[in-house]
């Protein structure tokens, strides 16, 4: 993606009908750390990989409780993702209080995608540098949904965005058919499992990876160290990604960085993403 | 033309002057009902009775006054029901807030500060809510707030609110209170009965305050808060 006149403004149009900005904010949700959602008839299951930008500092914290049955994960502008949901736990707050039941899934994400709509038609504002992926149990079952910057939302059974979620994509895609019948735990390996593929030179371990699980029984947990460390103890070695993959993976996140006039492809991103 | 309408009107104006003319009209209504709180050492008794009435009918005997604000802290209310409910969901809405913040719950002394900013907030179109807080303070001690229907709070050892109030305080200030600061050394403000002593005489004072209050009875409800969380008992009361 490279630089041109038609990308100033969020409310200019380029002659081929498109919104740049709004497009570069998506570009930031993909140099976020990967981020991995899947669902099965019971339950729906968030996994996430954390980065710190040093050895010194804690890791990014990247999934959000927001209800007892929505739970979400970030990838992009955490601090844009920090807003959003303080947002969706009022709207879900005060839909209890006034309806008395939980917010449906498919409500609440209408109204941060209509939110989101809002930052791609005005002047003074910016879109939303952050993707969500939103986990869910209402009254016709387990959801997950995807948020854009650009104000669309879609529903999956499974999914991942973020960087190098292509590798974890391509395992959810090889895999989804046997999800609807997972158990919890099954469905808990599936996604550390996927996440594992977006790692790069790193084994999964219990700080730098986050856990969430909702389930019809079950309110939103996130899973805590102890908890991680036996799943991810217990994973199987024999179901990763073949190598190729990993490697196409990574070429097209090359190319995805800021386009600049020395097109090294290795630009550094003056945002804190994560 | 009033009776055809089958509602009463006031009478016409005369053309003189006009008369002057008393609301009829009120946005309240008092459902009646006692509340009764006692903080002990380690543990905190909230109780309430069951029954609901307006005027000199009862809608229902089995309508909860209590209800849980936080994992130790307990509101008992009695009033105007649609005021008390509104406020319990108002409290509760704000408690999730906290907790989304925080990532933790509040404490009682914390819930009863909210309580009493709120009930201020409607200083001038007030909840008819006459409040007891009940719970564990942050050292795990017993602690009970008595409140006024404007959020006038005060922590006690002991306290109870509602219709059948005139009747149980003077028995709890008999069974409770130090006879003088001068004879007891002034201590905390929980009481040093154990558990089960509270509650016997908690049951003994309902069992007293529905012989007489008419809108007291039918049943009691009692939580108990302590260190190992909250349990509930219910007591039959007269039905009368």
């Amino acid at each position: 993606m490279f630089r041109n006149q038609y990308d100033t403004d969020v409310t200019t149009w380029s002659p081929a009908g498109r919104l740049h900005q709004v497009e570069y904010a998506m570009e930031a949700v993909k140099q976020g750390s990967a981020v991995v959602g899947l669902r099965s008839k019971t339950h729906v299951v968030l996994a996430t990989v954390n980065k710190a930008s040093s050895e010194l500092s804690s890791f990014q914290r990247k999934i959000f409780k927001i209800d007892d049955h929505i739970g979400i994960a970030m990838a992009g502008l955490t601090a844009d993702g920090r807003i959003l949901s303080r947002y969706m736990r009022l709207e879900c707050i005060n839909h209890n209080f006034v309806y008395e039941s939980p917010l449906p899934v498919g409500r609440l994400v209408l109204q941060v995608a209509d939110k989101a709509q809002v930052c791609t038609q005005r002047s003074w504002k910016r879109p939303y540098g952050v993707g969500l992926l939103v986990a869910g149990v209402d009254q016709t079952g387990p959801h997950l949904y995807q948020n854009c910057p650009s104000g669309n939302y879609f529903e999956y059974i499974a999914f991942a965005i973020g960087s190098r979620s292509q590798a974890a994509k391509t395992y959810l895609e090889r895999k989804y058919e046997t999800f609807s019948e997972s158990s919890r735990e099954g469905l808990i390996r599936h996604a550390l499992l996927a996440v594992k593929e977006s790692l790069q030179d790193e084994e999964l371990t219990t700080s730098n990876c986050s856990v969430a699980v909702v389930g019809v029984d079950e309110s939103l947990t996130i899973l805590d160290a102890r908890n991680l460390k036996l799943f991810i103890d217990g994973l199987d070695e024999s179901a990763s990604v073949p190598a190729e993959d990993k490697q196409a993976d990574e070429d097209e996140s090359k190319e995805q960085g800021l386009g600049t006039s020395d097109g090294s492809g290795s630009d550094v991103v003056p945002m804190e993403t994560s | 033309m009033a009776m055809a309408m089958g509602c009463l009107l006031p009478p016409e104006p005369s053309q003189a002057a006009y008369r002057e003319h008393q609301s009829t009209w009120s946005p309240y209504e008092n459902n009646g009902g006692t509340c009764v709180a006692i903080a002990g050492l380690d543990y905190c008794v909230i109780a309430a009775d069951t029954r609901m009435s307006v005027g000199f009918s009862i809608l229902t005997r089995e309508h909860s006054k209590i209800f849980q604000l936080s994992e130790k802290c307990i509101l008992a209310s009695s009033g105007f029901q649609a005021d008390i409910r509104t406020l319990q969901k108002h409290l509760d809405a704000r408690h999730k807030i906290y907790q989304h913040e925080h990532n933790k719950q509040m404490s009682c002394p914390a819930m009863a500060q909210l309580l009493s900013n709120t009930l201020y907030y409607k200083r001038f179109f007030p909840y008819y809510a006459f409040n007891v807080v009940g719970g564990l303070d942050n050292e795990g001690k017993g602690c009970v707030y008595t409140y006024d229907a404007v959020g006038s709070y005060e922590r006690v050892g002991y306290s109870s609110q509602g219709s059948g109030m005139q009747l149980i305080m003077p028995v709890l200030d008999n069974q409770l209170k130090s006879a003088s600061p001068l004879l007891l050394p002034a201590k905390e403000s929980a009481t040093s009965l154990t558990e089960s002593e509270a509650i016997d005489l908690i049951k003994d004072t309902f069992a007293s305050a529905a012989e007489r209050d008419i809108y007291t009875g039918d049943s009691m409800e009692l939580l108990v808060v302590n260190a190992s969380g909250i349990r509930r008992e219910y007591m039959e009361l007269k039905k009368d």
